[in-house]
């Protein structure tokens, strides 16, 4: 142990200062509020030059696919006349596999340019595979902090293949029991080396991906001659959804309507040593996408620049069944083996384009490469060692760390809308608890809570005003 | 006792960077039971015996001491078995498709 837990945490401001090069103060303007838009701005990283930079490390450019026997699939289930066309963006094409090299592209590009001698990263995801990779071709040095494995050393079969990613890109990867101590460990790795903290938060790691849903609405209106009607993201910490509509924006696709898809996990913990294995996904779920929608500012960097209620107009969940049982007819049908992570959100667009005219058009905004570990078999395996049921039955059986229920029929995969109202006041009270005792609500935090929740300030007056028990 | 295992050989160490007792306080329950442990790889600093103390060079140049506890240790994940309620997945859905004239 290099310093204490206690010790370390205490110095967390300035390490993170050090690590990022970003002075988050000096963007707020209010108790809360901060110019959001300013923040990721002064990067000086606009579309443009985000396209150059990942043009440099062969990232982007990937091929938008049309999934055209899943959507007859879909036509096969769905009321007659119904069934739109599914496209999927496959960016399994980039370097390591996966649309987090866009994310990692960038701050690995502004670790070289000013001057660290290497990246470090906290993610036991394909984003750490992502950071080695772009370090390896700046020559950089990199560190991968990792989740791996349980009290019983048993690892998450995904993050092993992880594991062994980094460390053919040449990266060093520390490899951690279960806990959120994690972020200490990375906060000691970071005091020692000096090296660029590349969070999965900062605006480069945002700006980054806004190039995805850029292309993939040029691509759409290349293809189909029109943006598309429905582009799903699926949903942890927030970047994926706030980046593509972020770049969907910027593309002028304005009338498309954005969706964040999660797995399921409801009733499993996050921090739990028994519960980790048994989560059958190690992203895209709720234990992620539940907490940082509703308060992204618990991030490892002061201000998350990821906020992905801002740009979310639905946010569905699917099972993990459904999951397991899409990726397999992704492989059979379209001859894709992809994912898991794109796969949520695939099983959320068999569902959606069931209830769209069909010459409507779904986007999933994503695929990730397969393999090792990263496999429905892998998965399943490790559950039934771990006494999990895996069955073929009624989707909403699926009990998460319980029993996997996996889909007898593709007319019974199902979404589960989440109450975005329900969201945006656990949001505002999150808010509120972070004000410092005797610290005051101004206007300019009034918009802010607004902007941050797409709604309008007397929706947050009355929310703030419920709290505060003035109703 | 152990074989020396040879300097510059690719090894794992481990250690417990916090105790139960040393935990964050927002641990649940059963991780608070249980250390907080490390696992590192990188090349033998100097010759060093199994289930001893060792220090390794990492791939990023770091020096980090721990238990010698693997040389050269395997990746081990895999697939594992087909999964029998994923196998009937593909017949059957190629099977609708049949129907409709888009499958042979």
């Amino acid at each position: 142990m290099i310093d204490g837990y206690a010790s370390i945490m205490a110095q967390r401001a300035d390490i993170m200062r050090a690590s990022v090069g970003l002075d988050y103060t000096k963007y707020e303007t209010g108790a809360l509020a901060f110019d959001y838009e300013c923040l990721l701005a002064d990067t000086g990283y606009d579309i443009d030059t985000a396209r150059r930079v990942q043009h440099n490390t062969a990232v982007g450019s990937t091929p938008l696919v049309e999934l055209t026997n899943i959507t007859e699939l879909a036509r096969a289930v769905a009321a007659p006349g119904k069934g739109a066309r599914i496209f999927v963006k496959d960016e399994a094409a980039n370097p390591s596999g996966s649309f987090k090299d866009r994310r990692a592209s960038l701050s690995v590009h502004e670790a070289g340019r000013r001057g660290y001698p290497g990246v470090a990263a906290a993610t036991s995801g394909n984003y750490g595979a992502a950071v080695a990779s772009q370090a390896a071709k700046a020559g950089l040095r990199c560190i991968v902090v990792q989740e791996a494995f349980d009290s019983r050393g048993i690892a998450q079969p995904e993050i092993a293949e992880k594991t062994r990613a980094c460390e053919a890109y040449g990266a060093e990867v520390i490899r951690l029991s279960v806990g959120p101590e994690l972020f200490y460990v990375f906060l000691c790795v970071l005091k020692e080396t000096g090296y660029f903290n590349a969070s999965l938060y900062t605006p480069y790691s945002i700006l980054g991906i806004e190039t995805l849903g850029d292309e993939l609405a040029q691509q759409v209106r290349e293809q189909a001659g029109r943006f598309p009607d429905i582009v799903i993201a699926t949903h942890a910490g927030g970047g994926n959804v706030t980046g593509t509509a972020r770049g969907l924006a910027k593309a002028g696709a304005v009338g498309t309507e954005v969706v964040a898809a999660s797995v399921d996990l409801s009733g499993l913990h996050m921090a739990s040593d028994h519960d980790f294995n048994r989560k059958s996904f190690t992203t895209g779920h709720t234990g992620f996408s539940m907490p940082f929608t509703t308060w992204p500012d618990r991030a490892d960097v002061p201000r998350n620049a990821a906020r992905a209620l801002r740009y979310m107009d639905r946010f569905v969940t699917v099972t993990q069944g459904e999951v397991f049982y899409i990726t397999e007819v992704l492989a059979e049908l379209e001859g894709l083996q992809r994912g898991p992570a794109g796969n949520t959100s695939l099983a959320a667009a068999f569902v959606m384009a069931q209830e769209l005219e069909q010459d409507r058009i779904i986007v999933v905004q994503e695929t990730e490469y397969t393999g090792a570990g990263k496999h429905p078999l892998a998965q399943l395996n490790l559950a039934r060692q771990l006494g999990i049921d895996v069955t073929r039955g009624d989707p909403r059986d699926n009990l998460p760390g319980g029993r996997i229920v996996i889909p007898e029929h593709p007319s019974q995969l199902a979404v589960v809308d989440v109450d975005l109202d329900g969201v945006r006041r656990s949001y505002i009270r999150h808010a509120i608890d972070s004000l410092a005792a005797g610290e005051q609500l101004n206007d300019v935090d009034f918009t802010f809570l607004a902007d941050e929740t797409r709604t309008h300030r007397h929706y947050v007056e009355d929310i703030v005003n419920e709290v505060h028990g003035k109703t | 006792m152990a074989d020396v295992v040879a300097i510059d050989t690719w090894v794992e160490i481990r250690r417990i960077e916090l105790a139960p007792d040393q935990r964050a306080p927002q641990v649940p329950a059963d991780t608070r039971r249980v250390p907080l442990e490390l696992r590192a790889k990188g090349f033998l600093a100097a010759p060093a015996r199994l289930g001893e103390q060792a220090e390794i060079v990492t791939a990023a140049g770091r020096r980090l001491c721990g238990v010698l506890s693997e040389v050269n240790p395997a990746y081990t994940h895999g697939f594992g078995p087909p999964i029998p309620e994923l196998s009937t997945i593909g017949a059957q859905v190629r099977s609708m498709l049949r129907e409709q004239g888009r499958c042979k």
